[in-house]
This record gives C-alpha cells, structure tokens and sequence, in this order.
C-alpha cells in the first residue's frame, strides 16, 4: 500500500495493483482508481504548472470541472496532450508526463513570470508590446506563443478507428446519480425506451462516493441492485463512459463514449471513441451540481481541494489526499467531508466556518473556528498550513491538505446550449435553468436539490411526468427508505477579504480577484467583456468551478445581484470531444465516396492514368511504352483524333431523361435557346442560364420521341442540373406534365472520334451511320450487332467527325473492348480528358473553367443562341441588366504567342502592350491553355475585355505568379477547322 | 490614458489601481450629427476614422449590446487581401495596409500576427483558379506566391500528404495575410473613438428610424429617442431588422456560421490554412487554441448557434486535411449570424433615403475588413461620395448587373 | 429544425439528407412584370427574424422540393408541405 492509500473502504479493487508512471516515476495503483487518486495514492500532490505565472498546481477536484490535473496520457502517435487525471481511469502501463513546465515540474523556469505578475495583469497584452513596431511579431509574440498553449499535439496519423451512430429513445437520463437512477428506474419499469448515460466509468454518480445507506444498505450497494435491474430491462440502454456533450435543435443530443481509451492495447476491431447522435422525444438532466471555490489569499497552493473531492478519494478510492486536513466552508458540506474524512481516521486540523452563526455539529473533538477565514496558505509542491483570521487575529495552523466548499451550483449547462438564459435563484444562491419546454426537463440537484431523498424523489416524479405526456400511466414508484441526513445549506460568499497573497477566481488561466477588479475598472465590468479582457472562464475547464465566483465578484463590486450581471453563454461542448471521434469514419481517402464510370476497368486495362474529378476518378491519359512524359502521351492521343480515330470515356456527363406531354415546352423554358421544334431524332446544344442571366450549365439534349428527351449535363453539375429542374418542375411550373429521372450511372458513354470514327462505328452497329442516314447531330435509338440495345449521338467535342454511342452500364467494358477491337486495323487509341481538353480547346469549345458563373452567353460567344423570340425561359430578364449588356465586358477569345516557341499558361492576366499592370489597366484573363500538337504551338482560350473587336491585336499575356510575361495575338477562339468540314464529313 | 513603456511600469509599481477606462460610459445627447447604429468592429471603425480622418464632431455609436458583441467578438481571426476581383481586391488591400499600421494609429495592441495565409489546392482546374487569383492580387501590388507540393511537405508536414481524398498538390500564399486578437480590434478602436470624442452608448437598441420628409431625422431607442443628421447602419447580422425600419429593400439573408476552438496546445500549426477540397480554414491563437470553422450551416437563422451535423462535417475537413488533429479535442463551438448577400461580397452604399447610408453583407468576410470599412464608410457619410477602393460596393449593383461574385455561384446566399 | 425534418413523404429525416434553397415566399414574376418586381425576385430577401418559409428538397430521399415553415430564431418547425401544393395554393 502506498502511504496515503486508506487501509480499507472504496470501490478499488484492492487485489489488482495496476502499475503506471508519472514523468517517467513508476508508481502504483488499483484497478478502480482514476488517475487522480492513483497520484493522489502516491503523495503526488503537485501535478501541473499554471498558464501564465506557472505556480505549481496540485489536484483540485475528482471531476469533469478540474482545471489544474492536466496530464499529456500515451505516448507516439497515440499521445493525447490535456487529459484531465480525474476523469481518467487508470489502466496499466498508463504513461502520463506533466505539463507546460521545463526543465521540470519542480523546478519550472516559467515560473520567474510570477515576479513579473504586476506587470501581467489582466489585458496587458493590448496595452503593450507595441515598441518598437517592428518588435511585436518578431521577437514578443513569438515568445509568447511559446509560454503559451499547455501540452503538446503530436500531429501525427491516428492509428486508431472512430465512428458514429444514431441512437432514438423516448427518455434519455443524462446522469445516474441518485435522481438519474431512479428516473431511469421509473421509466424503464413503465415501458420507456430509456437511455441511461454517465461520464464515469461506472454508473452510479454521486452515489459512489455517498456514505448515507439506502435501504439500510451501503449506497453503492443500491446501486448495483438498480444496475441489475434495468439490465434485465430490454428497453432500457446502459451507456457508462459517455459524455453528452451538446443539445441541439430537435431534442438530438450529442454524446461521446470512450469505448476504449481505458485500455493499454485497444482492439483493432473497435473504435477507440464514438459519437452518438441520440434522437429523444424527452431527456432529464441528472447532472447533479458543481461545488463552487472560495476565493481566497493562496487557494491555489497544490493541496487546497474542493471538500467534495476529499470525500470522494476518501470514500469511492480510499485515498486520503492529506494526513492533517483542514477545510474551509460557507456552508454544511464542509462537515460532511470532515465527518467522511473523521470515519476514516483521517486527521481534521480544524473546520474554519465563515459563518459566524452557524450551528452545524463537527465530528467529536473537532476545532471549528466559526466566522472565521482563511487569508494565505504556506507550502511549495504541497501545502504546510494555512493563516486564518477571525476577528482581527490571526492564526497558523499546520495542515498538508484543505478542502473548501463555497456552496453548490446546479449543473445546467445542456439546458443552457440553446439560446435559453439561466436564472438566479435568491433562495439557491445559484444559477438554475429556465423552463426550456417539455422535450428536457432537469432533476435532483441540478434542480436545485441537494438531499439524497429529495433527489430520489425527484428523480422518479420527473421520469412519472414524463411518461404520462408520451400517453403512459405508472403507478407510484417505490421510494428506497434513506438513513439521516443532515439538511444542506450554504451562504453566499464570492471572496474571501483580506487576501494576504494572490486569490485565484480560474486556476488554470490564473485569474486572479484583481485581475477582475482592473477589468471593471477600465470598463470590461459586463460579464461577458470581463470574461474575454481577463480570460476568466476561457480555459479547457470553460469556467465550470470559475464561471459562478467571477460573476459573484463582479456584481459584488458594482453593488448589484448576480441576477443583473448574468452569465455568459454556455455553449457546445460539455466537456472537450476529439477531432476524430466528431468526424468518426470520414477520412483519408474515406472522406469522400469515390465513384467510378461503368468504362473504368476497361481505362485501367488499357493503362490510363487516373485523376480525381470530383468524386469521379476519370482517365486522365493513356501512356505507351516509350513515352516519358505526359504530354508526350496526350500529343500522341491528340494527333490520332485527328487523324485516324479515338475512343474517350464520357459516361461521367450527367443524363435525364425526361418525359410528359409538356417536356419539350418544359426544356423550352429551361433553356435559353429554343427547343420546342427540335425534331424527333436530333440533338441540340443546349445552354442553362441562372435566373440572373450568367450561364449555370450547358450540353447536349436529344429528342428520342415526341414526350421523351434524353438532357446530358457537364459532370460537375449532374446533381445540380436534376435538382434545379426538379425545382422549376414541382414549384415554378407545377402545372406542366413533366417528369425527370436520372440516368446517369445507368448509361456508359463513350466518344468515337476522328476521321476514321464512322468505319469503326458501322462495324459495330446494325443501323446505317453513313452522313446522309446519319448527319450532324442525329440521335436515336440503336442496335449494335449481336443485338444489344444503346443509344447514339453523332455530336462532337472535339470538332472531328464523331460519335458518342451508350450502351447500358453493364455492358460498357465489353462493349469498349469491341470498339478498340475492330477499330485496331483503324489505328484507334485510347484518350483521355487531357487530350480531350486539348481537342475541345483547339475547337473552342467551353467547359467550367469558361462558364465559371460570371459568364453571360454573349461573353461566351453564345449571344444568338439567346431566343428573343421567347416568351419566357430561366434568366431571361435579367439577362438584359445594363452589367450584363455593356461594351466592355470580357468576352471570349482566341490567343496564341507571338513567338512560336514560347507558352501561355492558364491564370495568366491581360495586359496592353507597354501598360503599367494595375487592377485598372487588367485587361483579362487565360481560362484555358493548352500545346496544340496540330498547331505546333501553345493556344489558349482567354476573356478580354471587348474582345471579339480585337482579333490581330497584340496583348501581354502577364503571369507574375510565375514571373512570366509572353506577347499573343488575339484570335477567333476556334484554331481548327472553323468551317466544320470536319466535323459535317 | 495613453499606453506606453512608462505608464505600465508606472501602473504596475502602484498595483494597478490607476488605470482608467478605456472609454466612457455617456448617456446619450439629444441630437449627434452622425449617428451610427452598430458597436461592432465596422460601427466601431467608422466612428473613429470619422472623428479621426475626416474631422466630425458629435458622433455616436449605438449598441443594443456591449461593445463587440456581435460577429467582431466571434470570428476566426483571418486577415487577408488574396481576392480574385476587382470589385474586391484594392478595398481589402486598403484594408491590408491599415491593419499594417493599426496598432500604432489606436495605440492599442491587436496582435496582428502576418503568419502568411496559404489556400490549398487540389486539382488542375483549382490551380488555375488561384494562378488567376494570385496574379489579380500581384495587378494590384499585392505580393502573391505559388507554392508546389514540394514547397508545402517542407513547410506544413502535418497535411495529409499520403492518403488524402483529394491529393493536395499546393497553395496559394500570402504572406502579409494572418490573424489578429479580434476583442482587441473593437476595444481598440472603441477606446480610440472615444479618444476622439466620440459617445459609445452600450445597452441601447434602436427600435424605430423616424424620417421626415424623406430624410431621417433620428432613432427611437430603448434609451429615447435621439436626434442626428445622418445616420449610418453598421449592424451586420441584424441588417435586415434594422434596414426594415426605414423601410429598406435589402439583397440579405441571415445566415449561422460555427466557429471553434480547441484546448490550448503548444505552438504546432504556424501559418492560416484553408484546405480547397472543401471550405476548412484553421489556424493557432497566440494563446494556444486552434481556432478554425468551416461553412455556413446552409439555412436562414438568427440563432447564434448551429447544429451538430455541420460540427461533424467541419471535423471530417480537418482531419481530412491534418490527420493528427485526430486526438487533439475541440474546447467550444459557438455561431454568428452572417449578414450574407446575393453575391457574397459587402455593401458600403448610399440607400434610397439621402441620409441614411449602408455598411452590410459582410457574408464571412467582416472581420479582415474591419479598418477599410470604417475608412470607407466613414467617408462616403462624411463627403457623402464614395471611397475608391469601395466604389463597386455599391446597394445598386444587383438591379444594375454588376454582381462581385467570387466564387461565382450566383444569387443564392447559402452558396457563397 | 436543423436536426430532424418530418418529410410529408418520407417520415422524420435528418437534416444530411435535404438541400436548402431558400426563401420559399417568392413567386416568379409573370414575363410581362417590371423590371422592379424581377429584381426583387431574384436579389431582395425579407429575411425576417421568426416565422419564415423556406424551400428544402429531399435529395436523399423523395427528391421532392417542400416548403419549411419555421422560426428562424428558434429553429421550431411548424409545418413542412410539398412545394407544389404550395404552389397551386399561390394559384401557380
């Protein structure tokens, strides 16, 4: 046994010793312990260093609410930097280092900013550093970034897994201390789908560490027939380890379950953490209440504790946190603890009562110095005694620990989350939740109870209630019978006067009580200004033991009730939740689902080079032996379209179908350009306007019968196109007869393209395809030989004769097996988007890197597609705004250098020759370029402003990103073969 | 009380009871000649360039709140003038320089930090884009820099080089691009107004514009009703309450974006970045905390909180793009309401009403544009013209056809 | 609201599954209409706090577009409909 480890009591287990270390000290424990206790166990009283001055800190609470037990727990990729030590269970080989010290815990250099504290005082780093300018981001921030900030995040790859799932009940009990218990009790009994969650690692709350018997029987014993009970209970969900951390709309609740951060080696088969979404039509907050600090002179000194806490390591852990232990108290929990600590033979140096007329009984032979207070505290890595005064004396007396306990405040923090303001309670002297509607309801002491029988109580009506507004009836609950209990009470008191030395209001970001006073001073006195000047609240523990004295102070020193000055706002989390528990499987290449074309296989058996395309992966390239570059590859594919014939895989275009008597007046008002009269068995380009004029999507649109047109979209915006003319259909035009279906993972798609494409296209197909059967943008239904149905278009991205043939998606591969077959002896090959990019760019023709949402169809050069002759169609009003319609807008041009060798990259700006580069004088832009293989040089399409007027002048084309400035003439977008011989052949 | 070297050590030595405050507490008078509506950053910055640059007297700035309560006390802290526009570039550029020389101008320390902001991209097609961004900002004299994947496994090793979704292939940078102490900006330039004169009223809502003969003539408030000869509207979040008042027709939706932080780690991510495969930005607080956010939670909202399906997705961006911020735990989520226009980009505008004048739609853009929207609006209630670096930024520019549409997504606010 | 959505179609849904448009209180002005009235039809929002109707559809689920109601500062629901029989209602 290690020597502050009680000889007996607690929930340990005596007979597992866990071992565990501590900056690098092997230490001892037992299976049952936290962290804390283990520490606590070992005499480690001093455990980390503060934010600012770096005072030694020692543990404060035995809860969620610590703001000094800060460990960095693991170590290499699993490192997990500000664990809280009281909240974590202590497993063996548990490897935990303290915090922001160097070179050591005991001898912390940092620590020196304790004698410059006057001029740290709060806001100092608004008033200062600022001499000489320079200085502030080159020598001062630098340090203080570094003083800054507690442990340290490692920042590797996660080795372990986490997930996310849902959870719907109709009770959710957010705490199964004595009220949490019973309501989950009550509802289960009565049929309620119950979730029952705690934080700990072990249900039962308050009542682990609870010495009043229940039932005649220790509490933890009640416990455990509860726990047994609502196991067998098949609608009743037992959740330990889980923390709700957030209430959100709709009464879904955010909760964490460690799963297995208390394990040395978790399984590989489970997540270490998981986030629970949990949909409840009711939930009771059981959070029970948080036991407030006194401020006080030195009430930071390692070994000053809340006095709940001493009975906790006391009566749950059999651990005395001191051997001569004095407490401080407003109130009657004070006793409690010396009675907890009296019945384990733990020495009491002496009970120090503010109140001067209290009348609680201290156990036998206990001193009690009623109205008195404590002003300073003595002792370096563990307090040696305390100086308390009553009445004009003043007094040393010796003790190694101290608990205080400035009253209670009810834990409501979720209650709080959404926009509902918590109330003063004169009566409570705290902060309780407003009435925040049927859906969470709160019971025990987070209600403001503070008697076990009162909260059991609680507990089972609220769970009652509940059940009856879901339309159940329950018969009374049996209410367990409970020994004596002492009636709690407190007063307030929000600072102890007479401060010998510094008053800490939040410990873990070293607010002091003047730091608050200079706050109202300069007129930070509202509490949410004094929070953000002083930091008070802002540290990892979101002022859960700070919050409630600062607001007590600040109202104290204007001379108004805490009512007035408020709180400031609870907000989302609890308590701290990981990055990766929140994004649970959605990560590294699992971050987005990955889609490929029904050609892939074939693209991958023909060697292509994939590339992401949104969340396509499409074949970029297809390099041959011998090649060493990419453009070496894309030349080759782009000069084989042109002259022999190519095979592309375009299935990834977006496809609807759409069909009604009213789909061709339908697509007339979607377009901008007309499509009533499209004939059956033909295609036509098509461009999609946005209500404000600038072009959202074009392609191609076939008509395959009088009621039945086959829309194509660019891949980008598939999804946006069907839900765009969902929308068109079922709100602006509910009464044409139209309806969508889309088909675009249902068709394989693939382009024949090049001089050569019809051979190959007639040896694949039963129809005729000949120019005359088939011209220019023909479209209909086919049969390929061997019977299988597909579809065939004959339009053409890249301006040579082409096809674009579908099939169903199954048979893709096959089929583009065929196509590569028999075009073989046509000298086909295989290209990809880059080639295509080249093709289309060579031709002209736009993409999104064109129509990139600030294009109107005239900067585009599509002006008279735009139908005057319409009534209506999306964006035609507002197409003719005066922006819209001016001289000097940008519009689409050819450009190519001067100088024949030199290239012309996108994202390239404009420039008239000899102009001085200035926003002003920017002339345009490069939207797309590419080496035209057929040109023999590099071309590219660009926007500049009037300039369709200024084909043969010369601009510069200014790439100071790149430090480079090439000469291009301006030209007609189309390079080759503008008459379409090529592609009407 | 003017900070310097002498008058901290000066304080210190005496305990630090001599401070005084940072501004007054005024009731308000019954007639201002300027009054602005909005103790926010921009409201702020207004009063104090109007005071300061261009010497108008009795002003005052009214706040329902405190000071800074809006989104200026809520945001993640970037500054950065790395636009692709023209109608946006040279103002935030302006915008840029007075953040450069702010601290001494307020004498107040705001922390401006130039860490350098670096946009990721991830394809071909997003390169492009920012080449046409960076050489936009480098027309405007703003210095700009590629950086290729090479460059950023050497500066920023943490990313996700080996098993993203969406490769990153590099980054646009701008080195002059950072953060700053957001508090501090409003405090700052609260007390410099106040300095100059200017009465700060906190606590003091604005229920009603009175107009007369087509001119405002004052404000009802909770605190009365107060005179002034011109009036200027700086309440982004709440534009369109305030703008109904004076019967205002507005191109604003209220928006909710979340904004995090985490627990306070040593120094470990130095630059601002914001990942291109989807909208995450992050970067340290000289405190320690890693503040960072993501998009708008998509839905029209005046609640300053946001829901949890969007935190998972903010989450799933980060780890995604820095898998070892896995283990590190998000402290706090909190929400601002956006003021977000039709086209994602701000108005600093005359209205229909002559002396009524306009500064909203700062979308999740506001808080960078804190100086260059005080300058700016300050001046065109001043001169009653148009700042030039803000001169496209005008309420008309939607009926007139002149959109600044940065990411060229089109009038559907939630799409910016 | 933005947790859950009763769809009329599909039953109670989480927000991942829908898109949100926006304000679902315009209506598309007839060709003929000013220039004025188009204007506010595609840029001015009356963007109030409280009760508002916004257009949501169910891409993950019916594709239907519906119509929201709800308070944009407290987030309650009050009804959720089928875009088009609201915009028969509106005498579409």
């Amino acid at each position: 046994m290690t020597a502050y480890r009680l000889s007996a009591g607690g929930l340990v287990d005596r007979a597992t010793s866990l071992n565990f270390t501590f900056d690098g000290q092997s230490m001892k424990g037992l299976a049952g312990d936290t962290l804390a206790s283990a520490l606590l166990a070992n005499d480690q009283m001093l455990v980390g260093r503060s934010f600012k001055y770096h005072r030694p800190r020692g543990i404060v609470t035995a809860g969620a609410s610590e703001p000094n037990a800060l460990m960095t727990i693991g170590s290499g990729a699993r490192t997990d930097p500000n664990t809280k030590a009281t909240v974590a269970e202590l497993y063996a080989g548990l490897e935990a280092r303290s915090q922001n010290s160097w070179p050591s815990l005991k001898y912390d250099v940092g620590a020196l900013n304790g004698l410059l504290s006057p001029f740290l005082s709060a806001g100092f780093y608004y008033k200062t550093f600022m001499w000489p300018a320079a200085f502030w981001e080159k020598v001062y921030e630098p340090i203080i970034r570094k003083a800054a900030g507690l442990g340290r995040a490692v920042l590797e790859r996660d080795p372990e897994a986490y997930e996310k799932c849902w959870a719907h009940c109709d009770l959710l009990v957010v705490g199964s201390g004595p009220a949490g218990l019973m309501a989950a009790l009550t509802a289960g009994r009565a049929g309620l789908r119950v979730i029952l969650v705690d934080e700990g690692f072990r249900h039962g709350g308050s009542l682990l560490s609870e010495t009043t018997p229940i039932d005649g029987e220790p509490a933890a014993a009640f416990v455990d027939k509860a726990l047994s009970e609502l196991a067998t209970l098949p609608n009743v969900t037992l959740m330990a380890r889980t923390t709700v951390f957030g209430w959100y709309d709709d009464n879904v609740f955010g909760a964490l379950e460690r799963v297995q951060k208390h394990l040395a080696v978790p399984s590989s088969k489970l997540p270490a953490e998981r986030v629970w979404r949990i949909a409840a039509k009711r939930a009771l907050l059981a959070t029970g209440a948080e036991e407030r600090p006194l401020v006080f002179g030195g009430n930071d000194r390692p070994g000053v504790m809340m006095a709940g806490a001493l009975s906790t390591y006391a009566n749950r852990y059999g651990v005395a946190a001191g051997k001569l232990v004095a407490l401080f108290t407003n109130g009657s929990a004070g006793y409690r603890t010396a009675a907890d600590l009296a019945a384990h033979g733990i020495d009491i140096a002496a009970i120090i009562d503010s109140r001067a007329d209290s009348t609680e009984v201290a156990p036998f032979g206990t001193r009690v110095i009623r109205g008195g207070s404590i002003v300073d505290t003595k002792g370096r890595s563990r307090l040696s005694g305390i100086t308390v005064e009553r009445s004009g004396f003043e007094e040393r007396i010796d003790c190694d620990a101290m608990g205080m306990s400035g009253g209670f405040s009810p834990v409501i923090h979720l209650a709080c989350q959404r926009g509902a303001k918590p109330v003063w309670s004169e009566t409570l002297k705290a902060f309780v939740a407003p009435d925040v509607g049927a859906g969470l309801r709160l019971a025990g002491s987070a209600a403001g109870l503070y008697a076990l029988a009162a909260c059991l109580k609680d507990g089972a009506d609220k769970a009652r209630t509940i059940a009856s507004d879901l339309g159940l009836l329950t018969s009374a609950a049996h209410l367990p019978a409970v020994g004596e209990e002492t009636t709690a009470s407190f007063t307030a008191l929000w600072y102890v006067p007479g401060a010998r030395s510094k008053a800490f209001v939040d410990f873990q970001n070293d607010v002091h009580a003047k730091d608050l006073g200079l706050a109202l001073r300069e007129g930070f006195g509202h509490v949410e200004h004094a929070k953000r000047y002083t930091t008070n609240g802002m540290a990892t523990d979101q002022g859960k033991l700070s919050n409630v004295n600062a607001v007590g102070i600040l109202a104290g020193m204007q001379g108004v009730s805490p009512a007035e000055l408020g709180t400031t706002t609870f907000r989302p989390f609890y308590t701290p939740v990981p990055f990766g528990a929140l994004a649970g499987t959605s990560r590294d290449e699992h971050a987005a689902p990955k889609r490929v074309s029904p050609l892939h296989g074939w693209a991958a058996r023909n060697k292509a080079v994939f590339i992401e395309s949104g969340l396509w992966y499409r074949s970029s390239w297809f390099p041959r032996a011998g090649e060493k570059t990419w453009r070496e590859s894309v030349d080759r594919e782009v000069l084989n379209v042109r002259e022999n014939v190519g095979l592309c895989d375009v299935s990834t275009l977006g496809k609807i179908e759409v069909f009604g008597p009213d789909a061709a007046e339908f697509l007339n008002r979607l377009y901008c350009n007309p499509f009533l009269k499209l004939p059956v068995g033909k295609a036509r380009y098509g461009l999609m306007l946005r209500e404000d004029g600038m072009v959202y999507d074009d392609g191609t649109t076939s008509r395959l019968s009088d009621e039945h047109f086959l829309v194509t979209t660019t891949t980008a915006l598939a999804g946006g196109v069907m839900s765009h003319m969902e929308y068109c259909a079922q709100v602006l035009w509910p009464e044409l007869k139209v309806r969508f279906c889309s088909v675009s993972d249902q068709w394989a798609q693939m382009a024949i393209a090049g001089p050569k494409s019809r051979l190959v296209v007639q040896a694949l197909v039963e129809d005729d395809v000949s120019n005359a059967a088939f011209p220019f943008l023909a479209a209909k239904a086919v049969t390929l030989k061997g019977g299988l149905k597909g579809r065939l278009f004959r339009i053409s991205f890249s301006g040579e004769l082409a096809y674009e043939l579908a099939v169903p998606a199954g048979y893709g591969e096959a089929v583009a097996d065929k196509v590569m077959d028999v075009g073989r002896m046509h000298g086909i090959c295989a290209y990809g988007l880059e080639a295509l990019n080249v093709l289309r760019i060579e031709k002209g023709h736009v993409t999104h890197a064109e129509l990139d949402g600030r294009v109107t169809p005239d900067d585009a050069g599509f002006g008279r597609m735009l139908s005057s002759q319409k009534a209506d169609f999306i964006g035609k009003r507002l197409s003719t705004r005066f922006g819209l319609t001016a001289a000097d807008r940008m519009q689409m041009v050819g450009l190519k250098p001067v100088e024949k060798d030199k290239d012309i990259r996108a994202g390239a700006h404009l420039l008239r020759e000899g102009a001085k580069p200035s926003t002003l004088n920017d002339q345009g832009y490069v939207s797309s370029a590419c080496y035209s293989p057929v040109l023999g040089q590099f071309i590219a399409l660009g926007f500049l402003k009037s300039g369709r007027e200024r084909y043969g002048e010369k601009v510069v084309v200014w790439d100071r990103l790149r430090g480079e400035e090439t000469l291009a003439e301006i030209c007609n977008p189309v390079f080759v073969d503008p008459a379409n011989t090529k592609l009407n052949s | 009380m003017r900070y310097s070297a002498f008058s901290i050590v000066r304080n210190a030595l005496s305990g630090n009871v001599n401070w005084k405050p940072a501004w007054r507490q005024p009731d308000p008078k019954p007639f201002y000649d300027v009054i602005i509506v909005g103790g926010g950053g921009h409201g702020l910055a207004t009063a104090y360039y109007l005071a300061k640059e261009f010497g108008v007297r009795n002003i005052a700035v009214l706040e329902k709140g405190y000071l800074g309560s809006g989104n200026v006390g809520r945001n993640t802290t970037i500054v950065r003038s790395n636009y692709m526009l023209p109608g946006n570039e040279p103002f935030y550029e302006f915008s840029m320089k007075l953040w450069e020389g702010l601290e001494q101008d307020l004498n107040y320390n705001a922390m401006l930090s130039q860490r350098g902001i670096i946009n990721l991209y991830h394809n071909d097609g997003q390169r492009d884009a920012y080449i046409r961004r960076g050489n936009a900002m480098w027309m405007e004299g703003v210095p700009a820099e590629l950086l290729d994947r090479a460059a950023l496994k050497k500066l920023l090793p943490y990313l996700n080089f080996d098993h993203a979704r969406f490769p990153i292939m590099g980054g646009l940078l701008q080195k002059r691009g950072g953060t700053a102490r957001h508090d501090a900006v409003a405090w700052g330039f609260g007390r410099a107004a106040d300095r100059h004169g200017v009465d700060l009223i906190q606590n003091c809502e604005v229920t009603g514009i009175r107009r007369e003969n087509g001119l405002v003539t004052g404000v009802e408030t909770s605190r009365g009703f107060i005179g002034c000869a011109k009036l200027g509207l700086a309440a982004a979040g709440n534009t369109s309450r305030v703008g109904q008042m004076a019967d205002l027709k507005l191109p604003i939706e209220s928006h909710v974006l979340q904004a995090f932080v985490t627990e306070g780690l040593k120094p470990a991510i130095d630059h601002v970045i914001t990942y291109g495969a989807g909208h995450f930005y992050i970067s340290q607080s000289d405190k320690g905390g890693l503040v960072f956010g993501a998009e708008i939670d998509g839905y029209n909202s005046y609640a300053q909180r946001g829901n949890l399906a969007t935190v998972e997705h903010v989450m799933e961006e980060g780890v995604t793009m820095i898998p070892g911020l896995s283990r590190v735990r998000v402290l706090r989520s909190w929400g601002g309401v956006m003021d977000m226009s039709m086209d994602g980009s701000p108005i600093i505008s005359r209205t229909p009403i002559d002396n009524l004048y306009l500064n909203a739609g700062w979308c999740y853009g506001g808080f960078k544009a804190t100086p260059a929207s005080g300058w700016c609006f300050a001046h065109l209630i001043a001169k009653n013209e148009t700042h030039p670096a803000a001169r496209f930024l005008r309420l008309d520019r939607f009926e007139r056809g002149f959109p600044i549409d940065e990411h060229g997504a089109g009038p559907q606010p939630n799409l910016h | 609201m933005a947790s859950l959505i009763p769809c009329p179609h599909c039953g109670v849904r989480p927000k991942e599954e829908f898109a949100i448009r926006g304000d679902a209180s315009l209506v598309r002005p007839d060709p003929e209409s000013s220039d004025e009235t188009w204007n506010d039809y595609v840029h001015i929002r009356a963007n109030p706090r409280g009760r508002y109707r916004e257009h949501w559809q169910h891409v993950a689920g019916c594709r239907r577009w519906l119509v929201v109601e709800r308070d944009t500062f407290t987030h309650e629901v009050f009804s959720v409909t089928d875009g088009s029989v609201r915009a028969w209602e509106i005498g579409r």
